[in-house]
């Protein structure tokens, strides 16, 4: 056998073991949906070509232990099989990962599994200076942290009151996390504070009239690592209503990565070296 | 104050009995009468009011308690 490029099985999700010659293969997932015929598949190679088990990862993605170099072409043809195929390491675009989304889970605002899946297909292993991870949670009880990731995507709804079918019943100054709704019962008014609002839409999904409603959107964060450098991604725009608006914000934030980056470096060391003002620049150059 | 026709304290309980309890205190009631609920702040305000949203039962009060709980009227089969 020749020269093992273990650089190349890297990239392909293979990750060397403290085991000679032994490989756990992580698997490309999409927000965490894996289906019932692919399970069975995934059963029979840990079976058959691992030990018997499978190793669920921090990112909703799922690695074979004890996979065999001699072994490795052959079980990339049985995932195959199943529509699976190896995921990624090493300085790329990671696994995507999403909750479940407003397609399942009440709370959400936006169709996170979609989302996650049109992520995936345009930037999956896509080359960078160093690992980049994208996340997509459905609404601000953010059960996919988005702030953990280099860049997060969080489902929300920019909240509009209708007096006239206002029935000042309170429910939504009761449920409103950061205060920012204060309802006179006896005066028949109500005050909105649009500055303190986090787009959760609380008051939205509560009310019992309608009488707060409001298009969903996403609010994106920039810059999050949670490895050896823990910091959490900032939020530096508002809502943005298309989702063509956000795969533009995608595209632009990572050619300044590309452009910035030196090799090796994580997107928020390239963030804080050249200032956050240049991406902000860069952001607002695609606005207009 | 709004007048009831039931009442329920859901205060000593946690997530997911909070709902069922409250749920089968409705049951006990007709269509158009009041049940009052008392219950916390945190996930019981955020959950059950839009749980009984979403089984078509109508909010139309909720009194902040000066011990920090909440008071809320909901209305039978009010949406």
């Amino acid at each position: 056998m020749g020269k093992v490029d273990y650089k190349a099985l890297k990239a392909g999700g293979f990750m060397r073991q403290v085991q000679k010659d032994c490989f756990s293969m992580r698997l490309r997932t999409v927000g965490g949906k894996i289906g019932a015929e692919q399970l069975n598949k995934i059963y029979e190679i840990a079976r058959d070509y691992g030990q018997g088990y499978v190793h669920l990862t921090a990112r909703q993605g799922i690695e074979i232990p004890f996979i065999k170099l001699e072994d490795i072409e052959t079980v990339k043809a049985e995932l195959a099989k199943a529509g699976l195929e190896p995921g990624a390491c090493g300085p790329r675009v990671r696994t995507v990962t999403a909750c479940q989304g407003s397609a399942i889970c009440p709370s959400g605002w936006i169709d996170t599994t979609a989302l996650a899946k049109e992520l995936d297909a345009k930037y999956f292993a896509k080359e960078l200076s160093h690992k980049f991870k994208l996340a997509v949670t459905g609404c601000s009880n953010n059960c996919l942290k988005a702030e953990e990731n280099d860049f997060g995507i969080k489902g929300g709804v920019q909240p509009v009151w209708n007096e006239s079918r206002c029935s000042f019943c309170g429910l939504c100054e009761a449920v409103c996390p950061v205060k920012a709704i204060k309802v006179a019962k006896e005066d028949g008014n109500l005050f909105f504070d649009q500055e303190q609002c986090i787009y959760c839409g609380k008051c939205v999904k509560s009310c019992p009239v309608s009488a707060w409603h409001g298009k969903s959107g996403f609010l994106v964060y920039f810059g999050g690592t949670f490895g050896n450098k823990i910091a959490v991604a900032k939020q530096i725009l508002p809502l943005i209503s298309s989702k063509e608006k956000l795969f533009s914000i995608i595209d632009a934030t990572m050619g300044f990565f590309a452009k910035y980056a030196k090799p090796g470096e994580r997107f928020r060391v390239t963030l804080e070296r050249v200032g956050w003002e240049l991406l902000e620049q860069e952001l607002r150059e695609i606005e207009e | 104050m709004s007048k009831r026709d039931g009442f329920i304290d859901i205060t000593d309980v946690i997530c997911p009995i909070t709902f069922v309890k409250a749920k089968i205190a409705m049951e006990e009631l007709t269509s158009g009468e009041i049940l009052e609920v008392r219950m916390n702040d945190g996930e019981p305000i955020q959950n059950v009011p839009r749980s009984f949203k979403d089984e078509g039962h109508k909010v139309i009060d909720v009194i902040k308690n000066e011990d920090g709980t909440f008071t809320v009227f909901i209305e039978k089969d009010g949406l």
